[in-house]
């Protein structure tokens, strides 16, 4: 594919084939027939929208995972890999966009751990051996760092800078870099650009995976794309502009997946004036009318849940107003939000939905045992009925609604976190990735009841990493980037490909 | 048939304990006097337990109920000695035992806002308090007990029968049940100690009910006091070292999950009895206290092995 492509950078051959490579987990079909190759010394990048494969791929690299099929070759040579500790010794390094590290530990420990030089008494280490080899793998790349320094006390760049030396002093000759740039401020990324310009010079090849097209362009040298878990297209960056790389991303056909909608937009219901949020976001601007679905895009790290954070009370706003039917609301907790009608159904079903271990019924009504007659004091028959009528109408799948809402699938669960909801009677229902993680008929009837909801005249808040549904369901698209709201589109105006290029590439 | 299960070893070992005993010592141990006093001897116990299941459901821990327990016995006898002089009576006493359950509350109502607003962990916070509230317990008289030699009625009395103690904690226990299993404030105790980020999300005020928990501990360590006071017609400075660690070991015999979101009254009510009835035997079998903590501490570690154990079959069934 790509190992014809000749680069100025002094490529050495082929550092990588990875041939014929498929991956399912259970019923999903995670990447079909993928070929991929790395030239020595080279930057490549691998992109492709979430879900498309990506840390598959490189986790099959690393010895995370089993190809079903297909081979691995590292620099010629064969090898099938049980666990991550052998990818490591023939030299395949991985640095995660959480970096890894212990905190507690100096930069020094953290190179060696687990690869301690021994001391001289038994069951001891060479403290001194150890910082004296970091400081020496630091300067032989003009690295800046103190090797000493505890982890927890640097910034996020030179975090990164740990764990590139960590991947050196193992003696890497692949490096994958999962999303660098995600949590790095703007001064630290060019420095991180310069490091894996000096990487590639010594010979050292890098897989990077960004969202960030223009990173891709300047950086890289060539570019894989995958999308459904196919590559579809493998070239040298300097033949492909950013366009062409977004039409590659998203050409995806929208099928009848999604429900017609013709529903009637009412008066404004929501107003968020200048909204801003000690972390992150500024100047958020935006109205939903009642029956409206506004969609929200934007890559990983834009604000889109910060967004919603603010407007329900659980981060404090710096600033900024929401007007709810034309009476502007204070909310300073969910529990205001709620009380004023808002809804949010929260992208981390485990951490921030359910309380697992506990009944359904529980889970369901937690939000409304006010407003459901039972403020003080709860009538479990009343409750029961209550959760099973909702229930039935969503068609959720439980044994009874006093079964503990783990045995539910995620499906399942997920429509339960939207019952919730309905028993709230919230008027503003923001919803964050509300189909991640479930089945596609799961998904299917989540679209189904966003759009009933709607045609109550609810105002709905759709926050999605997925373009696709986004086109499917929304009437109007916001894109945010990095804190700020940079477009708000008509669905029916726009294209997938302006919408990823707002989300992804800097304006100038 | 999960809950069944968690409860059939403590309830199961309470049986066997006491068919045991009844075939050994039926003169002693079959004796309504023998029962009496092993009921009266636990509600102290079970009183505060009642507070620490509520506690341990929030994913919580309260380390100074022993303490708090001295204080409040502190507080509530100084201030009848100080009213009615050397052997209080009558108004001075119930000033007295009022005053001391009052500390309770506002000695829970302290954990709780530490706990809640400078984002503490129980086990910290309690901690520090269980040594300051000792503290204070030494200091208020130098060291003495204050003596009530009048103050005998929670002790002692008896109405119809039964004693004042019993019947007061069967009270508490009815009204804690209730209130765990069917209140809204029950309701979020589970659901802040099953997912308090989740209970947060869903509108429960977390802060606030936190220390609703710890105050209504509080409130219950301090009328648990006043029983003890009254027992001993003295309030010792050292009453109720190590406390904190028999009554956690009832709740958590009873089935309760120190990670939260799990437990029971009925469940702390037999892993109490079951603990008292387990002493109780040994005393009247002649065996030392010390095997008795040794049996004890076997029995706890028993328990919530076989807990697990029934827990992870039940997630099997379901899978």
């Amino acid at each position: 594919m790509t190992s014809t492509v000749e680069s100025d950078c002094g490529g050495t051959g082929v550092a990588l084939r990875m041939t014929g490579i498929s991956k399912s987990f259970g019923p999903v079909q995670a990447l079909s027939d993928v070929s991929f190759t790395v030239r020595g010394g080279t930057v490549h990048a691998l992109v492709g929208e979430n879900g498309a494969g990506k840390s598959t791929l490189v986790k099959i690299l690393a010895g995370v995972y089993r190809p079903d099929k297909g081979s691995i070759e590292i620099h010629e040579k064969l090898y099938a890999f049980d666990k991550p500790e052998q990818a490591l010794a023939i030299g395949v390094s991985m640095i995660y966009q959480d970096l890894d590290l212990a905190e507690h530990l100096t930069v020094a420990e953290n190179v060696f751990l687990g690869n301690e030089p021994a001391g001289f008494l038994p069951f001891t280490v060479d403290y001194k051996a150890m910082v004296e080899r970091t400081a020496e793998l630091a300067e032989s790349f003009n690295f800046d760092i103190d090797p000493a320094a505890v982890v927890s006390e640097l910034s996020t760049g030179d975090c990164q800078v740990a764990a590139i030396i960590k991947a050196l002093a193992r003696k890497a000759s692949i490096i994958v870099m999962d999303e660098p740039t995600s949590s790095l401020a703007e001064t630290e990324v060019e420095r991180l650009f310069e490091i894996v310009r000096r990487l590639r010079k010594s010979g050292i090849s890098i897989i990077y995976i960004s969202h960030r097209l223009e990173e891709i362009i300047g950086l890289a040298d060539d570019v894989t794309v995958l999308r459904d878990g196919r590559v579809v297209h493998s070239e040298s960056v300097t033949k492909l502009d950013i366009a062409q790389i977004i039409h590659y991303m998203v050409g995806r056909e929208l099928t009848e997946f999604f429900p017609a909608r013709d529903v009637k937009l009412g008066d404004v219901r929501v107003v968020v004036n200048n909204l801003s949020s000690d972390s992150r976001i500024r100047d958020i601007s935006f109205d939903i009318r009642s029956g409206e679905i506004v969609g929200m895009a934007g890559l990983v790290g834009a604000g889109r849940t910060e967004v919603a954070r603010a407007i329900f009370g659980v981060d404090k706003k710096a600033s900024g107003s929401i007007v709810l039917d034309n009476a502007e609301l204070s909310v300073n907790s969910p529990a205001d939000a709620i009380s004023n009608g808002i809804a949010f159904l929260t992208e981390d079903r485990k951490r921030t939905g359910l309380c697992l271990g506990l009944a359904c019924s529980w889970n369901v009504t937690i939000a409304s045992l006010g407003l459901l007659g039972m403020k003080r004091i709860i009538n479990p028959a009343r409750e029961n009925k209550i959760t099973a009528d909702v229930g039935a109408q969503l068609s959720i799948k439980w044994l009874s609604p006093q079964a503990p809402v783990d045995s539910l699938s995620g499906g399942n669960q997920q429509k339960l976190l939207i019952a919730r909801w309905l028993l709230a009677k919230s008027k503003f229902m923001i919803f964050d990735e509300p189909t991640r993680g479930i089945d596609v008929g799961a998904k299917k009837e989540v679209y189904s009841l966003l759009n009933r909801l709607a045609e109550e005249g609810k105002a709905i808040l759709f926050i999605s990493s997925e373009l696709p549904e986004l086109f499917g369901i929304t009437d109007r698209i916001l894109v945010m980037r990095r804190g700020r709201l940079v477009g708000n589109l008509r669905t029916g105006d726009t294209t997938q490909e302006e919408v990823m290029h707002l989300a992804a590439v800097e304006a100038n | 048939m999960g809950k069944f299960v968690r409860q059939l070893l403590p309830f199961g070992s309470l049986t066997l304990i006491f068919c045991i005993l009844s075939a050994l010592k039926p003169d002693t141990f079959l004796m309504t006097e023998n029962f009496m006093n092993v009921l009266r001897r636990s509600s102290v116990n079970g009183i505060i337990a009642i507070g620490m299941t509520s506690i341990i459901i929030s994913a919580g821990i309260d380390l100074s109920v022993g303490s708090m327990l001295a204080l409040s016995g502190m507080a509530g006898a100084y201030a009848m000695v100080a009213i009615g002089g050397s052997d209080p009576q009558g108004g001075a006493v119930v000033i007295g035992t009022a005053l001391g359950i009052v500390v309770g509350i506002v000695c829970g109502f302290l954990n709780g806002v530490l706990i809640t607003k400078l984002k503490l962990q129980p086990f910290i916070v309690t901690l520090g308090t269980m040594s300051a509230f000792r503290g204070i317990s030494y200091v208020w008289n130098n060291g003495q007990p204050y003596n009530v030699p009048s103050y005998k009625y929670l002790g002692e009395g008896i109405v119809l029968g039964i004693p004042i103690s019993v019947v007061i904690f069967v009270i508490i226990i009815a009204m804690a049940g209730f209130l765990l299993k069917y209140s809204r404030l029950g309701r979020y105790t589970y659901a802040i100690g099953s997912n308090r980020e989740a209970a947060f999300h869903a509108g429960v005020n977390v802060d606030r009910n936190l220390i609703y928990i710890y105050t209504f501990t509080g409130l219950l360590v301090g009328i648990a006091a006043m029983i003890a006071t009254s027992r001993t017609v003295s309030a010792q400075p050292t009453a109720g070292i190590a406390l904190e660690l028999d009554i956690i070991a009832a709740v958590v015999i009873g089935g309760a999950s120190l990670a939260g979101g799990r437990g029971t009254i009925t469940g702390t009510i037999i892993g109490t009895l079951l603990i008292s009835v387990l002493r109780n035997g040994c005393t009247l079998l002649g065996i030392s206290t010390h095997i008795q903590l040794i049996v004890i501490g076997m029995i706890i570690i028993l328990a919530v092995a076989v807990d697990q154990l029934a827990q992870t079959k039940t997630r099997e069934l379901q899978a």
